[in-house]
């Protein structure tokens, strides 16, 4: 157990793996993206209240997940490397903020687009919004942070610090349609009782969740790849690896 | 036991003097606020109702952009001249000697700011239900401002600008200023301001029993 964590902890391996592993996660993800497309735009019927207007929730519903999803990832990861000292958590927390930061503006952007029909304006201060808003100015410094360190091993831990403060924020978005009610409608999707949305707009829209995951290994794969050869540009194994 | 109450007190008087010695910091910071204040009347005009429903939201915000200001000078001459390293490298524990730096500068920084408010309310007329919850909202919210940036004041001592702080700094305290113009928008209708006063005492015991911790472990990090 203890020797897997170890390999899996060190760059090169990482690198080798990941190398092997995008290649496949990416077919996942261009099918299920195509198919969720497909079945959420063309064979979904529409809805009885929203009509067309609804399939924005292919889009907004999944970006919005990732959006908690990858700062949770940020903050497990810096929780893990301010304990262990693991080198490939700081890599991995550092190549997901950017692209956790495009699913929150992509979240926002298509939520302000389903809002200017159903509620007849693109923006209100409401709890669900606010939040979300807060959350994408969390990743802005974080990654304002990031890039203000020249040592790295320092501005991964010094970001962790912060990403774990700002977690607090995360059960504030996910529970505020639940606890405040506004304008934003209640959750669609809830895990433990049965889903307020009929089959064929469910499985749709639980193929652009898998896309959208898959999107996401798939890009912080390759940024991580690079940033891994950034941070191990003195070992033999990079130049082996750039020389060929 | 006396030994830690006796570096603390060491440590907090040592900043409160220092912070009285050198004046301009103190005083530019709470001079900023002032005029911040002052400059939406002017803008506004001195219609009184206009006045009354946002001057409370106006010296929050004020507040909280001073308090962005001051908070750069916190551990700034501590880290130019080295001192810094002595609090870190001597052998009583870290989270105590930071405590009574966010303390003094609570204390310098926080309480002034609270007088103020509370004279430019009156100047500014703003009714008694509205100067209450004010009150209120300032003597809980504003160690919570000093705590939660006394962590990002040390992540970023050092590094060039203050721009960086405030960026790190707002986010994390807009639930502070909704919770306060809350209560302060409840006052000014004559509804009870219970429920926000608890969240921001809830939010205070939080950050006093959290904050200390990740600013010494982040002080560890920026000096390792």
């Amino acid at each position: 157990m203890y020797k897997w964590i170890h390999q899996f902890g060190s760059p090169k391996y990482f690198y080798d793996i990941s190398v092997r592993l995008s290649k496949w996660i990416a077919i996942v993800c261009a099918i299920s993206f195509i198919g969720g497309l497909y079945g959420g735009l063309v064979l979904a019927p529409a809805d009885y209240q929203q009509g067309d207007s609804f399939r924005i929730i292919y889009l907004h519903v999944p970006a919005a997940w990732m959006s908690l999803f990858v700062y949770l990832v940020i903050a497990f990861s810096g929780a893990v490397s301010l304990i262990w000292h693991i080198k490939i958590t700081d890599i991995i927390a550092r190549a997901s903020a950017p692209i956790g930061a495009s699913f929150t503006f992509l979240a926002l952007v298509t939520g302000a687009i389903w809002g200017k029909p159903m509620w007849g304006t693109y923006w209100v201060w409401d709890a669900r919004l606010t939040s979300e808003l807060i959350l994408l100015f969390l990743y802005l410094g974080y990654i304002a942070l990031q890039s203000a360190f020249s040592d790295k091993r320092i501005a991964a831990r010094a970001g962790a610090i912060l990403v774990l403060i700002g977690v607090i924020n995360i059960p504030i978005i996910h529970y505020s349609v639940e606890w405040w009610s506004t304008l934003h409608q209640g959750p669609t999707i809830s895990k433990l009782d049965k889903p307020s949305i009929h089959l064929t707009m469910l499985i749709p829209l639980l193929l652009m969740v898998l896309a959208f995951k898959t999107f996401y290994i798939t890009t912080l794969l390759i940024r991580a790849r690079s940033e891994i050869l950034e941070y191990e540009y003195n070992s033999s194994w990079v130049k082996k690896y750039v020389i060929k | 036991m006396l030994e830690y109450i006796n570096i603390f007190y060491v440590i907090f008087k040592r900043d409160l003097t220092l912070t009285f010695r050198e004046k301009t910091d103190f005083i530019n910071s709470l001079a900023f606020f002032i005029i911040i204040v002052l400059l939406f009347p002017l803008t506004f005009g001195s219609k009184s109702e206009l006045l009354n429903t946002i001057i409370p939201g106006i010296i929050w915000i004020s507040a909280l952009l001073a308090t962005c200001l001051s908070l750069e000078t916190i551990f700034r001459s501590d880290f130019e001249d080295g001192s810094i390293e002595q609090l870190v490298l001597n052998r009583y524990p870290l989270i105590l000697l930071v405590s009574a730096k966010i303390l003094a500068h609570w204390i310098t920084f926080g309480i002034p700011i609270i007088v103020i408010s509370l004279t430019l309310g009156v100047i500014l007329s703003l009714s008694n239900e509205i100067m209450m919850a004010l009150f209120i909202t300032l003597i809980l919210g504003t160690p919570i401002l000093s705590l939660l940036g006394s962590v990002m004041a040390v992540l970023t001592m050092g590094l060039h600008g203050s721009m960086l702080l405030s960026i790190l700094i707002l986010p994390l305290s807009m639930p502070v200023l909704i919770f306060s113009t809350i209560a302060i928008q409840n006052a000014s209708l004559g509804l009870p301001i219970v429920a926000e006063t608890y969240f921001l005492a809830g939010i205070l015991i939080l950050a006093i029993t959290l904050a200390p911790i990740a600013a010494a472990s982040a002080l560890r990090i920026r000096l390792s």
